[in-house]
Formats: structure tokens, C-alpha cells, sequence
């Protein structure tokens, strides 16, 4: 049984269907992505999984739970976080007090650990913890907004674009950083445009274009189909 | 000592602008929408303190604490039942329906109480006399500054420290992430109105032992005024509610004692005017340099 179980979403904002149809899974331990170009319908489809979005049909089963009217802020609880697109820290709050909101939901006793293990893996956000989250680089903001994701103690962490307008050489941090998770163990679902990266990472992938996936295989398949090549890796 | 005098009243009256905008400023920081039904909500609880003291014979602090009970309930009802289905409604439509619901509040004040003026007996009696008698400050003054730097004390540390104020922060910067984060908006969102709610009774209660009039439409210039110093202090910010408030009430007195009584209203406005010229964030609005 899969850990996440996304069968069959149809979901529109207004009259516009943006997701025509998607099904995936994501497994236990995988590095799951989902590439596509800009407007594919992927963080539609990471919205729909938190909640934030609600499928017109069909539905998201996390570890034999529909999800199905669960709100946004009860999905948390339910061992699924969210990095979203564009980071979205609070920049206005302080390093510490946006871990402290990612910790929402846990028991105040874990609060502390948390954030210590955070610092352990992000020794700058440590740097910088009174330091207000607004006057970071882009860079450290991406690094705090996997930090507060980890907070809350996330059975399946999924990335919307995490190296979107970073520096070539952040890109590869960030991407670093994805794979030391995954050796420790989290399991995570990846949306990204940078197709090259992320399939590097990935176990498994699947390719969006206009709503719908219209390719799907492990992370080396992919890299190497000719259909990829052409339309993602400038190949 | 008239002078002194005067800095006093205007810092009395600075604090009841400044518990009142403390409303205003974390209903727009977080909701981010202008409840112009506030005001009004004091007047709602300056008649529960007038009716519990005067006709029940309750003790005055009975009476307030049962006037901020009941604007808590009425500030989370006008929240859920006028403003929660408007979440998605264009801005305009929250700020027409908050003025209904301010002249809706006035009308059912006046079908049940009347519209003829109360006499509101102060909730504390008495003062202080020094220098000679050349300088006095009355009890109700001195529980209106002490109430007013309490609360803004007490609400800091809440903003500041505490899990729940935290939460209202993330909220009001950034509500689809407060949401990741496991966050409930909607109960952040009724806290916040029952937090200003029960503040504008304390100050409908404190202000109706200053100025002993109490009518339906009592709320409604000092709620507009207030309104005024929570944008002059910088809307959405706290400490700029207090330094606001007290600003205008300090502005407000000097122009009635040594420019004129009837233009005092205009002069406020006017350094309103100027204020936003300068620093149209207002004084201490934020402005929180970004890197991207």
C-alpha cells in the first residue's frame, strides 16, 4: 500500500480545468517528482494534497485516510508538509519564531529538539535564528522553509519548486540537501521545472504537460527517454 | 499647571483612542478589513456595564467583566455571521457590510434602550489633589492610563511570546502558509475580533466615566477617531495603536485648549493629513526591507 495515493483529481479554479485526471503514488522512502513546464498543473496538484484546493472529483488517500474535506490545517497533523512555491516564510518573524509555527501542531515538549535538529542540518538558519526571516538571502529563505516544513515531523514532505530563482550554485545545495533527507529516511514529493535535477534525485518521476501526466518511470528512465530529452533537458 | 493639566486629560483620553485602535489595528493586521461596527461595540458594552451597575446593582467590576463577556460574544457573532462568507469578497463589499453592521448595532441600541441620553455613572469616583488643589487628577484618569499601558503590556507579551499571538502574526502575513503550517484561520481570525471586542468594552466603560453621556451613536465619533490613530500610529501594528492614540488624544486636547474647541476635530484630521504625507505607512507602520 502506497503512502500517497492520488487517484484520478479533477480540479478547476473557476471554469478552468487545470488538473484533468491525475493519478499517482508515492511509496514509503521514495523520492517521488513531478516535473513540467510552468503551468503544467503541479503545484495545483501539491495544493489539492494539502487541502488548500478541493478536487471537483476524485480524491487523495494518505496512509488509508481519504483526505477528502479534511481541512488544510488538520492535513498537517496527518503527517503531510508543505514547502510551498516561492518559499512563503513569515518575513516578519524571526527565524526561530517561523520554525516555532512549523512545530504548530507538535506538543510543546518537541518544540526545542526540533528546532535543534533543524540547526543541526542548517547550520546557518542557527546563524541567524533572532535574525528577522525577511532580511535573509534566497537561498537561507528556501533553507528555512524546508526547516519549518521538518518541524512538523513530516511523514511525506513535498517541495513545490524549491530551487525556483536561486543561484546555480544554492540550486545545488538545495538539491544536496533533498538527497540527504532521502538517505535519512523521508519520504518526499518533488515538483520541479528544473527537470535535470530533480530526475537526478529522483526514484521515480512523472511528467505533466496541460493537466494531465503523460509520462511516468523511474527517475533514469526518464532522464534518458528522447521524449524528455527534447522538451526539458534541451536535448 | 493648566498646562500640565492638559497634558494629562489628553494622555486620559489618548489611552481610551489608543485601547479602542488596539481593536481596529488587529482586526485589519490580521482579517485585513476595516470593522467600522467597532466603535459601536463599545457603546454596546458601555449600556451592559450602565444596565448591570445602575438597574441590577452590580459591583463595577462585575459590570465590566460581564460588558467585555458580552462584546467578546457580539464581536465573534458579527464576525461569523457579517464578515466569515465575505473571506472571498472583494474588500468593498466587507467595508459596506461593516457599515451596516455599525448602523444595524446603533438602531437595535436605540428599538431597545431609547434614543435619550444616559446619565453613565463613573465607575470609580473621587481624586486626586495636589499642589494645592492647582492640579487634579481624577481616579477614573489615573484607571484609564493604568488600563491602557496594562493592556498594551499584557498584549505584547501575547503578540510577542505567545503561541496563539504567534499564530496571529503568520496569519497576517501570510494565511495560505499559516494554513500549511497547521494553523486554523478561521478560529485565529475569531480570536483576534473577541480580543478587540472585549478591549472596546473596557474602553466604553472607561470612556463613559470620563464623558458621561451615553447614547447610540456614543461609539461612533470616538470609534472614527480612533480609527484615525490606529492609521496615523501605522495600521496593523500595535505599539503604533498606542503611540497613535495617545498622540491624537494629546493633539486633540491642546487644540481645544489653546487653538479652538470647534476646530479640534479638524486639526486631528489635519496632522492625520500630514502624518500620511510624510510616512504614509504612519508612524510606525511596517516596512520591512525584502530580499528576493
Amino acid at each position: 500500500m502506497a503512502l500517497l495515493q492520488v487517484n484520478d483529481i479533477h480540479v478547476y479554479y473557476g471554469s478552468i480545468h487545470a488538473v484533468k485526471g491525475v493519478s499517482f503514488e508515492v511509496n514509503q522512502g521514495e523520492v517521488v517528482t513531478l516535473i513540467g513546464a510552468n503551468g503544467a498543473g503541479k503545484s495545483t496538484v501539491l495544493n489539492t494534497i494539502s487541502g488548500l484546493l478541493h478536487p471537483r472529483t476524485g480524491g487523495v488517500v494518505f496512509e488509508d485516510h481519504d483526505l477528502k474535506g479534511v481541512a488544510p490545517h488538520k492535513v498537517v497533523s496527518h503527517g503531510l508538509a508543505q514547502v510551498p512555491e516561492g518559499r512563503r516564510i513569515f518575513l516578519q518573524m524571526s527565524v526561530e519564531e517561523n520554525l516555532e509555527m512549523g512545530a504548530f501542531t507538535q506538543p510543546g515538549s518537541t518544540v526545542e529538539p526540533g528546532i535543534a535538529d533543524v540547526y543541526e542540518r542548517f547550520p546557518r538558519l542557527k546563524e541567524r535564528r533572532r535574525q528577522i526571516a525577511g532580511t535573509l538571502s534566497g537561498g537561507e529563505q528556501q533553507m528555512l522553509a524546508m526547516g519549518r516544513a521538518l518541524m512538523s515531523k513530516p511523514k511525506l514532505l513535498m517541495l513545490d519548486e524549491p530551487s525556483m530563482g536561486l543561484a546555480p550554485i544554492l540550486v545545488e545545495q538545495i538539491f544536496d540537501i533533498i538527497k540527504e533527507l532521502h538517505a535519512a529516511g523521508t519520504t518526499i514529493l518533488l515538483v520541479e521545472q528544473n527537470a535535470q535535477a530533480a530526475l537526478a534525485v529522483a526514484d521515480r518521476a512523472y511528467v505533466m504537460e496541460t493537466g494531465k501526466i503523460t509520462l511516468s518511470g523511474t527517475g533514469a528512465e526518464l532522464m534518458a527517454s528522447d521524449q524528455v530529452q527534447k522538451a526539458y533537458l534541451g536535448g | 499647571m493648566s498646562f500640565l493639566n492638559n497634558v494629562i486629560t489628553g494622555i486620559s483620553l489618548g489611552s481610551i483612542y489608543a485601547i479602542i485602535a488596539l481593536g481596529y489595528t488587529m482586526v485589519y493586521g490580521i482579517a485585513k478589513m476595516l470593522n467600522f461596527a467597532h466603535g459601536d461595540v463599545i457603546m454596546v458594552g458601555a449600556y451592559v456595564c450602565f444596565f448591570a451597575t445602575g438597574s441590577f446593582g452590580l459591583h463595577p467590576v462585575a459590570g465590566v467583566l460581564l460588558a467585555m463577556v458580552v462584546c467578546t460574544i457580539l464581536g465573534m457573532v458579527i464576525e461569523g455571521l457579517a464578515y466569515k462568507p465575505l473571506r472571498q469578497a472583494p474588500s468593498l463589499a466587507v467595508l459596506i457590510t461593516a457599515i451596516g453592521v455599525s448602523w444595524f448595532l446603533q438602531n437595535s441600541a436605540q428599538l431597545l434602550w431609547g434614543a435619550a441620553p444616559k446619565v453613565f455613572t463613573p465607575v470609580v469616583s473621587g481624586g486626586l489633589s495636589i499642589f494645592g488643589g492647582q492640579l487634579n487628577i481624577s481616579y477614573v484618569t489615573i484607571l484609564t492610563v493604568a488600563s491602557c499601558l496594562v493592556i498594551m503590556a499584557v498584549l505584547s507579551a501575547f503578540i510577542g511570546k505567545g503561541k496563539m499571538g504567534k499564530a496571529m502574526r503568520a496569519c497576517s502575513e501570510d494565511k495560505g502558509a499559516a494554513q500549511l503550517m497547521g494553523i486554523n484561520v478561521n478560529s485565529t481570525i475569531s480570536m483576534t475580533f473577541a480580543i478587540g471586542s472585549a478591549l472596546a468594552a473596557i474602553a466604553g466603560v472607561l470612556m463613559c466615566s470620563a464623558y458621561p453621556t451615553l447614547m447610540p451613536t456614543t461609539g461612533s465619533l470616538p470609534g472614527i477617531k480612533a480609527f484615525t490613530a490606529a492609521v496615523f500610529g501605522g495600521i496593523g501594528s500595535v505599539p503604533g495603536a498606542f503611540v497613535g492614540g495617545l498622540l491624537l488624544g494629546i493633539i486633540e486636547i491642546f487644540a481645544k485648549a489653546y487653538i479652538s474647541t470647534d476646530l479640534s476635530d479638524a486639526i486631528v484630521f489635519l496632522a492625520l493629513i500630514i502624518v500620511l504625507l510624510v510616512k504614509p505607512s504612519g508612524l510606525l507602520g511596517k516596512y520591512v526591507p525584502e530580499k528576493v
